[in-house]
This record gives C-alpha cells, sequence and structure tokens, in this order.
C-alpha cells in the first residue's frame, strides 16, 4: 500500500505499524513527533497504530531556529 | 552575568540569572552551536520544529542543548493563528517543551510578524496551558492585548530578524517598557553586543540573539560578549543612568584654579573647555 510520508508517497507493507516505521526510517525516535492525518499520535499508541492506504504522515523534530 | 539573587528575570513564575536569550538558527555547524551555547550562560534557547529530512541522518540539535536549559519552541513556519497552534501542540507533544515563542509571519521579504494573529494564537494557547511568549511589532494596543491574554512576555522586534540592523524601533519599545507589565524581550535584528546593552540600559528585561552570534567569525567568542554586553546594560540600567544635557557640565569645580587672577582667561572667555 501506498503511504505519504514528509510529502513523499511510498509504498510499504500492509500492517505496517506507526512504530515500526519511524524505527525503520528515524535513528532518533525519541526526538521524533508524529503526525497522521493532521492528528498527532502519541509515543505511548505508535506501536498500535496500524497505517492505512493513503495516510499522510508527518515525521517531526527540532531543529535550529531563532 | 548578573548573579544577584534579588535581580533574576523570572517569566511564568521561574527565575532565570541570565537576561540573554539564544536561538539556534543558522551555525555553521553543531560543534560550534555547542560552544556558542556555553559561552552563551543562556538558560532559555530557541529552537524550531521541522520535518524530519529522511535522507540525511543528521545528529539531533538536541544533542548539544544541556538538558538543563528551558527549550522555548518557535512557531516558525506558521502563517496564521491555527498553524501555531499546531506547531506549539506538536512541541508539547514531543516532552521537551511547552515554552512556546508565537512567531506567525506571513511575508517573506521583511518577516514581521502578524500583530493579530499572534494575540489569537496566544489566547489559544494560554487556555491549553502553554506558557507563552509572542514575538511582536511593537505597538502598544497589541502588546495590552497580549498580557491581557495571559502571555508571559511580550517579545517586540527591534529591527527585522537577521538584517543586524539593531534597534530600529526603540522609542516604540520604550512605550511598551513604560506601560506593559510584563518582562519584556527584545527580539530579532540586533546585530552588535552594544546594541544589546543599549537595549538593556533602556530598562528592557532581556534580549534575544540569534544571526548576530550564528553568523559571527567566531560564534562562541561573539556569544560571550553578548554576555557580557547584557550584563553591563543590566547594571547600568539598575545603577541610575544620568540624564543628558543640552550644555555641559564641567568635571571639576569651577573654581581653586592656580591663576591668581579671579577673573582668569577661562572666565572671560566662556567658549574654553576645562
Amino acid at each position: 500500500m501506498n503511504i505519504i510520508i514528509n510529502g513523499k508517497t511510498i509504498a510499504i507493507n500492509a500492517e505496517t505499524t506507526l512504530s515500526s516505521l519511524i524505527q525503520k526510517k528515524c535513528p532518533n525516535p525519541q526526538r521524533v513527533i508524529s503526525e497522521v492525518n493532521e492528528r498527532i499520535i502519541k509515543r505511548h499508541d505508535w506501536d498500535t497504530h496500524a497505517l492505512k492506504d493513503g495516510d499522510q504522515i508527518e515525521l517531526i523534530t527540532f531543529v535550529g531556529g531563532g | 552575568m548578573n548573579n544577584s539573587q534579588s535581580d533574576n528575570l523570572i517569566i511564568a513564575g521561574k527565575n532565570f540569572t541570565s537576561r540573554f536569550l539564544l536561538g539556534t538558527g543558522k551555525f555553521p555547524n553543531k560543534q560550534a552551536l555547542h560552544e556558542a551555547v556555553t559561552a552563551s550562560g543562556s538558560e532559555i534557547i530557541t529552537v524550531a520544529l521541522r520535518r524530519i529530512d529522511l535522507e540525511r541522518h543528521e545528529e539531533n540539535i538536541l544533542e548539544h542543548i544541556p538538558d538543563n536549559i528551558t527549550l522555548l519552541t518557535n512557531t516558525s513556519g506558521a502563517r496564521n493563528a491555527k498553524e501555531a497552534v499546531r506547531i506549539a501542540r506538536l512541541a508539547r507533544e514531543s516532552g521537551y517543551s511547552h515554552w512556546i515563542k508565537v512567531e506567525v509571519i506571513n511575508d517573506s521579504k521583511y518577516l514581521l510578524p502578524d500583530n493579530a494573529e499572534t494575540v489569537k494564537a496566544t489566547e489559544a494557547l494560554v487556555k491549553e496551558g502553554f506558557t507563552v511568549l509572542p514575538y511582536m511589532y511593537p505597538d502598544l494596543y497589541f502588546a495590552r492585548e497580549l498580557a491581557a491574554a495571559g502571555a508571559a512576555t511580550v517579545m517586540p522586534l527591534a529591527s527585522p530578524i537577521g538584517s543586524n540592523r539593531g534597534l530600529k524601533t526603540k522609542e516604540f519599545i520604550e512605550i511598551l517598557i513604560h506601560e506593559i507589565d510584563i518582562p519584556i524581550i527584545v527580539d530579532a535584528g540586533l546585530g552588535a553586543p552594544s546594541q544589546a546593552a543599549a537595549v538593556m540600559e533602556m530598562g528592557a528585561d532581556a534580549v534575544l540573539i540569534n544571526t548576530a552570534v550564528a553568523t559571527a567569525k567566531h560564534p562562541a567568542n561573539m556569544a560571550r560578549a553578548f554576555a557580557q554586553a547584557i550584563a553591563a546594560g543590566r547594571t547600568a540600567f539598575l545603577s541610575g543612568l544620568p540624564a543628558e544635557k543640552a550644555d555641559a557640565d564641567a568635571s571639576s569645580p569651577l573654581t581653586g584654579f592656580l591663576y591668581e587672577n579671579p577673573k582668569s582667561e577661562i572666565r572671560r572667555k566662556p567658549e574654553y573647555r576645562i
């Protein structure tokens, strides 16, 4: 199935959880904040949040700023 | 650095000995940032939120900011109150920051803040329990609205972000200092330590510096210079700066001269200066 992650469409296996996606894509998961379809998904829900075809995921972290 | 217990900067009930807030954008590398953070003595550091670069696995900026520092997340990128609130909620979800610098900008040329949207965002975020430090254009009416909305401070700009043009809004910030009861943190556009000192001499409560430190040839040294200037300006303010005068006022009494004739040349020719 396809999902959109940070604006880019990628193909993933069905039944992929948000947690497994983040673990795969992000070297520093504890610094990651996640939205699925513009809704914040709390860290303790990542393991149980199953992704669906067409989901829009934002993986966000802190960067420099003034 | 002013370590006097009685002159702490107090924001939302929290005490800080440093009146120097440091931004973390534009540093040439993480090492320079780390050294500048240390040299600054800052206890409040600003950061932003952005999408993770999934192609490049960079070290996270938080690795270079000590845990005991108060992290102030700005809502840069927000073009209106709704987007600012969204960013703030993301910051809080991280667990690292519920102090928010509301920054609502929808003009990319001058990066001037939208005061009206800033008020809306501040009202919403204060209701949700955030500690809100709004970045604003120095306008008395909007500053009053922000204070009434529960902002912890107001952060009026000195000149456009990153411009290093110094204190262009001096008279209007002075009005805020006289009329607004919550702390005034002058933010944006200060390009040199002397400018930060001048801001503190006016009676501002703190300053936020980013570009002038990050893009200096030696960021850590510049951070140190700013820290010294900010402390000096604060001490000067507390010490009671003497007023300006139109005429000269001699440093030594105009009596007891070496000249025997009391009607000395100096007295007959008032244009002479001692």
